[in-house]
């Protein structure tokens, strides 16, 4: 994470390359997992939206998000503007060539580095459309990712990758290597599970939800099969994404990389263990939908630290991961009335915050710790309210929220004009009596 | 939620010995936590008038 990488060798250039193109298993099995949490009757929107929303971030990443993100040196060394206060430069915004110009001939860090940038846009744009679930709808969902592969993405992207302030926090201010984040967890998850809130925030409950009188109504998700098998699919993309971004943000030698790895592993089984072991505990048998979320959210929380810390203390973590996920889920809808049908909010921007965290506090470095929170600090005092606003600025131009038609007969019949199992009997739904 | 942050910030600069740096981002952090907590109780009323 330092403005001037070291030259890569052949060998690890080809293998972070071949993790790079496996790691889009991790996008894929969010997109299952956030069309099995959702109802049938909006699972085709879903899908194609995961899809859409991959496609609008990438093309707009490319045309407006790279260059603020300054991962291509070109001739201005990727930085856009650096402000001086207090005797110390303050990289806030990046600046490469426009359009990606000058890709085939920049130095193979920066191609990779790049590419991940590509993936992981892709990926924090998806999380806030699970959140989204049942009334978000389809184009509303697209520009809201535009937003944040235009603007938001790229800044955090710069900040914490490509030389920005909070990365050279370690030199300006001795803060041990600056805020370390070579998984992606805060520029995509947190990123991501913040969106997510204030999508939720924005477009309100789905109808039935909160009825006015008594709990909160359970609507839980279709498809079990899909949430699962999105899991094991989320495994292998996360593995691959985990050891590329230690090879890319953090230069790790290729010895260190089946650590990453088993670290990566240990946090995901704890984190399901661990929540397997609350819910058959509270209610006397294991929950398939909140075991999914730990699961992911001990991957989340891995790709903050698995590059850093040990085995022991990665199951720690995920241990931690599986114990907060199943509460926090419970406290967002009954205490707090948040309905988030794909739990993003607990499992991307907890489980992440919940990584960062302990990246800092088991590092070696004096002063790490220090730099973690000063990055945990500017995503919620900073992203997310730039985020609620650009959010709710592009509402009151394109409304989040299907109209009550839309929601009523199913996301897929009012937006696609067809259903994603037309040999289904769809269940009249009792919610609208 | 941005007051917190730029406290923050502004003891990275106004504070070199560890400790009092330290306790002032944890400080700023306990601004943005309690800005985070009148959001989502803003956000809770506004719904709860609306609900059908």
């Amino acid at each position: 994470m330092t403005p001037t990488a070291p030259a890569m060798t052949d060998a690890a250039f080809a293998l972070a390359l071949a993790l790079l193109l496996v790691a889009p298993l991790a996008i894929a099995g969010v997109a299952l997992i956030n069309t099995g949490l959702g109802r049938s009757r909006s699972a085709a929107q879903a899908l194609l939206g995961n899809l859409a929303i991959v496609a609008v971030a990438a093309i707009v990443f490319a045309l407006v998000g790279a260059t603020l993100a300054g991962s291509l040196p070109g001739a201005s060394g990727g930085a856009g503007h650096i402000y001086q206060a207090a005797g110390k430069p303050w990289n806030w915004i990046g600046y490469s060539p426009f359009l990606l110009g000058g890709l085939a001939a920049a130095p193979a860090h920066s191609q990779l580095a790049l590419l991940f940038e590509f993936l992981a846009v892709a990926l924090a744009a998806l999380i806030p459309w699970g959140s989204g679930a049942d009334r978000f709808r389809l184009t509303s969902g697209c520009a809201a990712a535009a937003v944040l592969a235009a603007i938001v993405f790229p800044l955090l992207a710069h900040w914490v990758w490509a030389g920005g302030w909070l990365s050279q926090l370690g030199v300006n201010f001795s803060l041990g290597a600056g805020f370390l984040d070579p998984g992606g967890a805060a520029t995509v998850h947190v990123l991501g599970g913040l969106s997510a809130l204030a999508v939720i925030w924005i477009a309100g409950p789905r109808k039935g939800k909160f009825p006015k009188e008594g709990l909160a109504t359970a609507l839980p998700g279709h498809n079990a099969v899909y949430i699962l098998f999105g899991c094991i699919v989320s495994l292998v993309g996360w593995l691959a994404w985990n050891l590329a971004g230690a090879l890319i943000w953090l230069h790790a030698p290729l010895a260190a990389l089946p650590v990453t790895a088993v670290n990566t592993l240990l946090s995901a089984s704890a984190a399901l263990a661990a929540t397997f072991a609350v819910t058959r505990i509270r209610f006397g048998k294991p929950d398939a939908s909140l075991c999914a979320n730990a699961w992911l959210a001990g991957l989340v929380a891995s790709s903050a630290c698995a590059a850093l810390v040990t085995p022991g203390q990665s199951l720690a973590v995920g241990f931690i991961a599986g114990i907060v996920t199943p509460l926090l889920v419970e406290v967002l809808e009954l205490a707090v009335s948040i309905d988030d049908p794909s739990g993003a909010i607990t499992v991307h921007a907890a489980g992440g915050l919940l990584g960062l965290f302990a990246a800092g506090l088991f590092a070696s470095q004096p002063g790490q710790l220090l730099a973690q929170l000063i990055g945990i600090a500017t995503l919620l005092g900073l992203v997310l309210p730039l985020v609620y606003l650009l959010f709710w600025l592009l509402n009151r131009v394109l409304a989040f929220r299907v109209d009550p038609d839309g929601e009523r007969i199913g996301m897929d019949l009012h937006e696609l004009g067809g259903g994603a199992y037309p040999e289904f009997v769809i269940h009249r739904d009792e919610s609208y009596r | 939620m941005p007051a917190g942050f730029f406290l923050s910030i502004a003891a990275l600069v106004l504070f070199p010995a560890s400790a009092s740096r330290t306790a002032f981002v944890l400080c700023g952090l306990a601004v943005e936590a309690l800005g985070l907590g009148v959001a989502i109780r803003g956000h809770m009323q506004a719904r709860g008038e609306s609900r059908p």
